[in-house]
């Protein structure tokens, strides 16, 4: 076959996915692109992300490199205007002409803009891509209220956005209820007594008459029932509607409600023309999501080559989140199949709604709404998909802590089933990929991008590969390294079991080799964290970190820093003095931290001890910046001196900081106490976070800044001072017993099995009958506290090592400094090489 | 290189440091001229003692003697304290990136002291 010329017009995600398609294939194709939008195809079922933090780059699912190293001409941010059926070509506004031999027009949609007087206003904006997320947010500059027209998917998506952005939100929906497409009556009104929870004002059967200036703020919205709403913005989400005017001018058929009219290989009337997601209409329907467009894409893909596939339809089952609440829609989600019959739960107290659709023989599921509560959705979308028998009592799959739910397990989904329905990876497709080499959860989301779609399928993906990987004897290696055939939570049960006291004893008893760089440190820091002995002691030293080893940060030139407990920020004049006396007098650069504390770098090891003797002259602790353990507890002013404080923060973060300080864990941790509300020390980003009330404390754990930042979540509310500690004591201590090495509490509350709830009833309920344990241990930790520095610079055996060299009293001639805004810093490569020859040590 | 078998003066040791200056398992750093070197005194292997260059190729740092000992695969190795690769002690090859060597020292035991085996 000879290479044919495809010209895909639109590059949207249904768009790239044709050319993906097509280029993973084996047809001979020159693939030319034309998209009007300016950049390649992102994500935009996430769009309302960017709001939330999200990078736009970060939705990006392609990009031009991509295209030009697989040999795709791609032209963006330029519109084609005409389709010359005869000649075969299409025109853009450039005047580009683009001859084709294939054709396919992947255009998608635009937001349908009601008829309203003043719908052009200033302050009026459309949602639906990158760019009108750059308008929207411009325009919520300094701007109070945003409202929303429409209540559909789409609509809340958007209400998210606008609350995103600081704006009070409301949805105007002129039906009865919200999400009428794909809930029922119940589903919708639940969804909106939770969305109306979470400040979101809602106004149903509302048509918007006209759209004019404001007295206060920017618009004035009028109603057919004659009341008004101000806003500063108005944002029209009333639905979609298909891109199809390229097709209608080029003499094309339209779906009777618009729409490119498409047969099941996804051609147009022109039998050279196809057309793939939200601008083709397939009897009369319009797919707007994206895993029918996908198959559509799919579909027509195949028509180029040899095996042939039709799109006769798809599945509009969908999961989902809008403002925080779980909704999902299954089949036939209203029950508007004949003679069918409902189970429906509905619980107003906890804000759970969840219908089941049943067949007039009562043995197949045909539908299901879910609202509030989205755990059973994996579950009953394979009873759905795959025609699964229900149970005898089929009310019990949705009934809350019943006892007898029957599991689906991963077992009885037959091989067709649909795990993925965004890449359409059946459970058979993983269980060739296992075979076929790929060994974990992530080398089967790479070869076969399950769960990179829509990510709905992660929970139950995960089942699947774990479930194949035991039926084919795979076991997962957990072990911490090559020395120790245990996890970290078996050493510390070892260990801690056993009473071994050193790493040696351990190695002997339950290991093999010599050790590791993995282990050694792993395991000093569980000696650590159970009995609390000094890390310099002799049988310690080895197996401490760079970083313990020598109680101080190593920099990239070999030098450390010096970082000094500063509990809770609060700082004496003098010590003030003292830390600027002693950088000049060591000549250390000052910078500091994010944790309300002062580093001091440059210093060489040799100097630590003396820096150290100066500090702890005027009460300064060592700061723990150089292991893994409590590092700070940042506070506010608090009650004392703010206005609006309820609370002394700035006492109870000492007095936190004074407890914990010294307690090594599988990884740092970080606190915060806030002295009201306002949440000044930022304490929702930290590992235990503590904000003042009117009524006592509310405790948050698990959140985390850095590279992957996590909300905390609320753990308790109106603590008093005592259950505030004991709780803290039973979190940390869980911890440091269960977490992997070098695993923040973060990621280790988001693999516990059962999450948050787990935690809460471990740590509040006690269900395990650990927590008087977990106290005793961490009481221990809290009586043996040493400064460390101030017990190695008594000890002459242990100052012995801070030396550079064991022969010599000279210092380290590689490290150089020159000066910079008043400050030395390491010099760089091309400095030292001016300055003198670089002796480098060599045989 | 500095394969004291295959050489062909005299050979000189060189105190460097008595024993008991060194930390069992445990690395620290000699000065011989201008060469630094990393010893590391592991007490139940048959070399005792192993010697390797103290600077870090990759890192560009005097550091090497501050890394964490251990075994890969029954290699003794010394984990670059700066990134993390794995240097085997025997031979000085770097055994995540083939591309880095450090150099290797010949090394004794007399009585207490620690002397180095020089071709001079």
């Amino acid at each position: 076959m000879s290479r044919i010329n495809v010209v895909v017009v639109g590059n949207g995600m249904v768009g790239h996915h044709y050319v993906q398609t097509l280029v993973d294939s084996d047809i001979d194709a020159n693939i030319t692109v034309i998209g009007a939008e300016p950049r390649p195809a992102y994500d935009r079922v996430h769009l309302s992300e960017v709001f939330d933090g999200k990078d736009p780059a970060d939705l990006a699912l392609v990009d031009r490199e991509y295209y030009a190293s697989v040999g795709v001409t791609a032209f963006f941010g330029e519109t084609v205007v005409s389709i010359d059926r005869t000649a075969k070509s299409v025109a853009t506004e450039g005047r580009r002409i683009v001859p084709y031999d294939k054709l396919v027009l992947a255009t998608g949609s635009y937001p349908f803009v009601p008829p309203i007087a003043g719908n052009d206003l200033e302050g009026c904006f459309e949602y639906r891509t990158i760019d009108d997320l750059g308008a929207i947010s411009a325009g919520a500059e300094g701007k109070k209220v945003g409202v929303v027209i429409g209540g559909g998917l789409l609509g809340l998506e958007c209400a998210n956005a606008l609350k995103n952005l600081g704006l009070e939100a409301h949805v105007v929906e002129f039906a009865p209820g919200l999400m009428g497409v794909q809930l029922d009556s119940g589903g919708s009104e639940m969804l909106r007594n939770k969305i109306e929870q979470l400040d979101v004002k809602v106004h149903t059967s509302k048509a918007t008459n006209t759209i004019a200036p404001g007295d206060q703020r920017r618009l004035k919205m009028s109603f057919a029932d004659d009341t008004e709403l101000e806003t500063d913005l108005v944002v029209f989400s009333a639905g979609i509607r298909p891109y199809d005017q390229l097709a209608k001018h080029a003499g094309l058929e339209l779906g009777e409600r618009g729409g490119i009219q498409i047969d099941y290989h996804c051609r147009t009337t022109d039998e050279d023309i196809f057309a793939i997601g939200e601008c083709a209409s397939l009897g009369d329907f319009i797919y707007g999501l994206v895993a029918p467009g996908y198959r559509m894409a799919e579909a027509a893909v195949s028509q180029l080559g040899k095996d042939k596939v039709s799109f006769s339809g798809s599945d509009m089952s969908t999961k989902l989140k809008l403002l925080g609440v779980e909704v999902g829609s299954i089949g036939d989600s209203k029950g508007e199949t004949e003679d069918c019959s409902a189970v429906i739960f509905c619980d107003e107290i906890d804000g759970i709604y969840k219908r089941l659709n049943i067949s007039a023989d009562g043995r197949f599921l045909i539908g299901a709404t879910l609202v509030g509560d989205c755990s059973e959705y994996d579950t009953l979308l394979q009873y759905f998909l795959n025609q699964i028998e229900l149970p005898v009592n089929p009310e019990s799959l949705i009934l809350p802590s019943s006892e007898q739910v029957p599991a689906l397990g991963v077992d009885a989904l037959p091989a067709t089933a649909a795990i993925c329905s965004c890449h359409n990876v059946s459970k058979a497709d993983i269980s060739r990929e296992i075979q076929q080499g790929c060994l974990s959860l992530a080398s089967v989301k790479e070869s076969t991008k399950a769960s990179t779609g829509c990510g709905g399928c992660a929970a139950l993906l995960k089942n699947v590969v774990d479930h194949e990987l035991a039926t084919l004897g795979i076991e997962l290696n957990t072990d911490i390294c090559e020395h120790f055939q245990h996890t970290r939570q078996d050493l510390f049960t070892i260990i801690q079991t056993t009473e071994i006291r050193t790493f040696d004893e351990l190695l002997k008893q339950h290991g093999r080799g010599g050790g590791c760089d993995i282990c050694k440190p792993a395991v000093a820091s569980i000696l650590a964290s159970l009995w609390n002995d000094h890390v310099l002691e002799n049988e310690h030293v080895p197996l401490q970190d760079t970083n313990d080893s020598f109680l101080a940060n190593m920099q990239k030139d070999g030098t450390y820093s010096v970082v000094p407990r500063v509990p809770a920020g609060e700082i004496l004049p003098a010590q003030l003095i003292a830390l600027g006396e002693v950088a000049k007098e060591f000549k250390l650069y000052c910078k500091i931290t994010g944790g309300q504390r002062v580093d001091l770098f440059g210093a060489q090891m040799g100097d630590l001890p003396a820096i150290w003797s100066a500090l702890i002259d005027v009460g300064f602790e060592t700061g723990h910046a150089y292991a893994k353990s409590l590092r700070t507890v940042k506070s506010c002013v608090g009650s004392t001196w703010c206005r609006y404080g309820v609370r002394d923060s700035v006492g109870r973060a000492i007095s936190i900081e004074n407890r914990y300080k010294g307690l090594r864990a599988p990884h740092k941790i970080k606190m915060a106490v806030s002295g009201c509300t306002r949440e000044c020390a930022e304490a929702q980003s930290k590992d235990i976070g503590v904000i003042a009330t009117e009524n006592g404390w509310n405790l948050y754990v698990c959140g985390n800044g850095g590279m992957k930042p996590r909300h905390a979540d609320l753990f308790a509310t109106d603590l008093d001072d005592k259950t505030l500690i004991q709780y803290i004591d039973r979190i940390l201590m869980f911890y440091v017993r269960t977490a992997d090495r070098l695993q923040r509490t973060s990621v280790w509350l988001e693999s516990m099995e059962g999450g948050l709830e787990r935690l809460k009833s471990v740590v509040i309920d006690d269900v395990l009958g650990i927590c008087s344990d977990l106290e005793a241990q961490m009481e221990h930790i809290v009586k043996s506290y040493q400064c460390e520095w101030k017990t190695a610079i008594s000890d002459e055996q242990k100052l012995q090592r801070f030396r550079h060299f064991v022969n010599s009293d000279k210092g380290d001639d590689n490290v150089v400094m020159v000066e910079e805004r008043g400050q030395p810093r390491p010099a760089n490569e091309a400095e030292k090489s001016k300055t003198k020859l670089k002796v480098v040590s060599a045989a | 290189m500095t394969e004291t078998a295959e050489s062909q003066g005299e050979n000189k040791s060189i105190f460097l440091s008595s024993l008991e200056n060194l930390i069992p398992n445990s690395g620290v750093c000699a000065l011989h001229q201008s060469a630094q070197i990393a010893l590391f005194y592991l007490p139940t292997t048959e070399a005792r003692i192993y010697a390797v260059g103290n600077w870090d190729p990759i890192a560009k740092a005097n550091v090497i003697s501050r890394g964490v000992v251990g075994t890969l695969e029954n290699k003794w190795v010394v984990a670059s304290p700066v990134y993390k690769q794995h240097y085997c002690l025997q031979s000085g090859m770097c055994l995540d990136d083939d591309g880095y060597r450090l150099p290797i020292y010949d090394i004794s035991i007399i009585d207490d002291g620690v002397y180095l085996n020089s071709r001079l």
